[in-house]
């Protein structure tokens, strides 16, 4: 098993094989630039934070989640938060719910780092926690918020703690990726983005009814690499879609935690993945192959 | 028995024991996070919210700590804490000593909270309540020494409302007049110049959460003075004419000449 992300060498090039990374990346990026923009440059475009921002003094913008605590903690909503939230749970629906995670949130830089930096140094410790304990943990944070009457879990929440500690200059808080780092890197495979975050298990809720979804859709040409299971962090999303040829079952990645990071399509040698949406089901197999449906 | 039933026991242990593992897990960080949520709502009596800001346990429940109120406050005046600061995390505050509440008009602040967290209906600013001023040491208050200093009269945006300056007698000198700062909570707005105006080293007035600062009259209790004011007559035993009793031929002329002859 040990061969199979030796596999990545590829004959294409390394932009090629990173292209959706590369776009990921400015993605986060320039989500928080945006951000940083306004208490550095004076450009107010964005103000506020992930938890709730105000783009151009009209766009409200508010993470649904905190909300949903909010109200779990006893108090009203405002029409500006509603709106907000609306907005953003609109945009997951469309996009896929955990496009959040790979799109925006800082964090996923730490880990990924992390899961990369494991793979480099072959750091074989493997997970010490349950996919599914995010979402024991996202149903304790709203338990917590109902019975203490207060946001509990925002006092301590890393997503919202880095992400402000960043924007506001808040550098201890700020600190915390480095730990949620370390913690990837030695101590537990994927740990915090792949199996604790409760942020991430909320918005992969979405993904049930997400549009964008990575069809597996030339399945017929997978030379069995590994690599995209390698990479894929939440590499159980993808066995259904691209072995499930012979089960009759579709080859758009449906798992509500596939997060739409692209990373399978960069890596596969053989073309076998794209971004579609869930709708199309339709597949190409070697025989039905002509050059104009690779590009 | 058959390997497939064996099998499916070997699986359903598997996913008994995970499962009880990771409810035990998560139930422990939900125990630790009510202990530490418990312990982190105490928010230190230097840190004021801003105007308009719910009591604090109700704030601490809607404010979604975005940081808009940071980012419109046109002085800086406020900061976000971190997760190192006593207030809660996230949660926006100032420090009266080290920067006061400006008192905008347009109460910019509580116009960017997307919650109920900063109350709406707060549109007048001098209807705000962030604290309430005391005038907590009279051992080192200059004005209470017979000294003129007056500066936390001077400064505040509601001089001869909020703050007043009482007259009372220098004991000590037994000629001059002491000026005495008495703070009024019907109109302490709580901004805090005051407190960053003191020229003391450690301020002798400072701005307390109003919890601290006030005092509380039980609900059954009544200012005979001013029953009697609004009942046109004492509701208690009614005053009697002083009676004195003098040796015959004098008399005594209260709050006029005294002892007379008659």
């Amino acid at each position: 098993m040990s061969k199979f992300n030796n596999n990545v060498k590829s004959n294409r090039g390394w932009f090629i094989t990173h292209k959706w990374l590369i776009i990921r990346r400015i993605s986060q990026l320039s989500i928080f630039a945006l951000f940083l923009l306004g208490p550095l440059a004076d450009i107010w475009i964005v103000k506020g934070n992930l938890s709730s921002s105000l783009t151009l003094d009209v766009l409200p913008l508010t993470d649904p989640y905190i909300v949903i605590q909010s109200v779990f903690a006893g108090q009203s909503l405002t029409t500006i938060a509603i709106t907000g939230a609306l907005i953003v749970s609109l945009f997951y629906i469309i996009v896929g719910g955990r496009v959040y995670c790979s799109w925006v949130c800082p964090i996923n830089i730490a880990t990924d780092s992390a899961s990369w930096l494991r793979k480099k140094l072959n750091i074989k410790s493997s997970s010490l926690f349950p996919r599914n304990s995010r979402y024991w943990l996202l149903a304790i944070t709203f338990l917590m918020a109902l019975t203490t009457g207060t946001l509990s879990w925002e006092l301590i929440n890393p997503v919202t703690l880095v992400q402000r500690g960043i924007i506001y200059g808040l550098w201890m808080s700020a600190f915390i990726l480095i730990i949620i780092f370390l913690f990837d890197l030695f101590i537990s495979r994927d740990a915090w983005c792949g199996h604790i975050c409760p942020v991430g298990a909320f918005y992969s809720l979405f993904g049930k009814a997400g549009l964008v979804r990575v069809s597996a859709h030339y399945r017929d040409n997978c030379d069995d690499c590994m690599d995209c299971f390698v990479v894929c962090p939440e590499e159980q999303v993808i066995k259904p879609a691209l072995r499930g040829a012979d089960k009759n079952i579709s080859p758009v990645i449906k798992e509500i935690n596939c997060t739409n990071c692209g990373r399978c399509i960069d890596v596969c040698d053989k073309h076998v993945f794209k971004f579609t949406h869930r709708f199309n089901h339709s597949t190409i197999t070697k025989n039905s192959l002509d050059q104009e449906s690779l590009q | 028995m058959p390997k497939s039933t064996s099998q499916t026991n070997t699986a359903r242990r598997r996913f008994l024991t995970e499962t009880a593992r990771t409810v035990c897990g998560v139930s422990l960080v939900g125990l630790g996070l009510g202990f530490y949520t418990h312990n982190a709502q105490s928010l230190p009596a230097t840190s004021l919210r801003p105007p308009g800001a719910l009591g604090e346990d109700e704030f601490l429940a809607a404010c979604i700590r975005c940081g808009m109120c940071v980012r419109d406050c046109p002085y800086d005046i406020l900061k976000l804490a971190d997760i190192v600061d006593q207030a809660a995390t996230g949660t926006p505050f100032f420090e009266a000593r080290e920067i006061p509440c400006e008192m905008c008009e347009d109460i910019p602040c509580v116009v960017a909270c997307p919650t109920n967290a900063l109350d709406k209906s707060l549109t007048d600013i001098n209807n705000a309540r962030m604290g309430l001023a005391v005038l907590i040491d009279q051992e080192t208050c200059l004005n209470f020494q017979g000294l003129r200093c007056d500066v936390c009269h001077r400064v505040c945006p509601l001089i001869n409302e909020a703050i007043t300056l009482e007259p009372q007698h220098n004991m000590r000198s037994g000629k001059h007049a002491k000026f005495i700062p008495v703070v009024h909570s019907d109109k302490c707005t709580g901004c805090g110049k005051c407190e960053r105006a003191c020229v003391l080293e450690e301020a002798a007035i400072k701005v307390l959460p109003i919890n601290l600062a006030k005092g509380e009259l039980g609900a059954h209790y009544r200012w005979g003075w001013k029953e009697k004011q609004k009942a046109g007559e004492s509701l208690v035993t009614p005053d009697i004419e002083h009676q004195y009793n003098l040796p015959e031929g004098l008399q005594y002329d209260h709050g006029g000449e005294g002892l007379k002859k008659e």
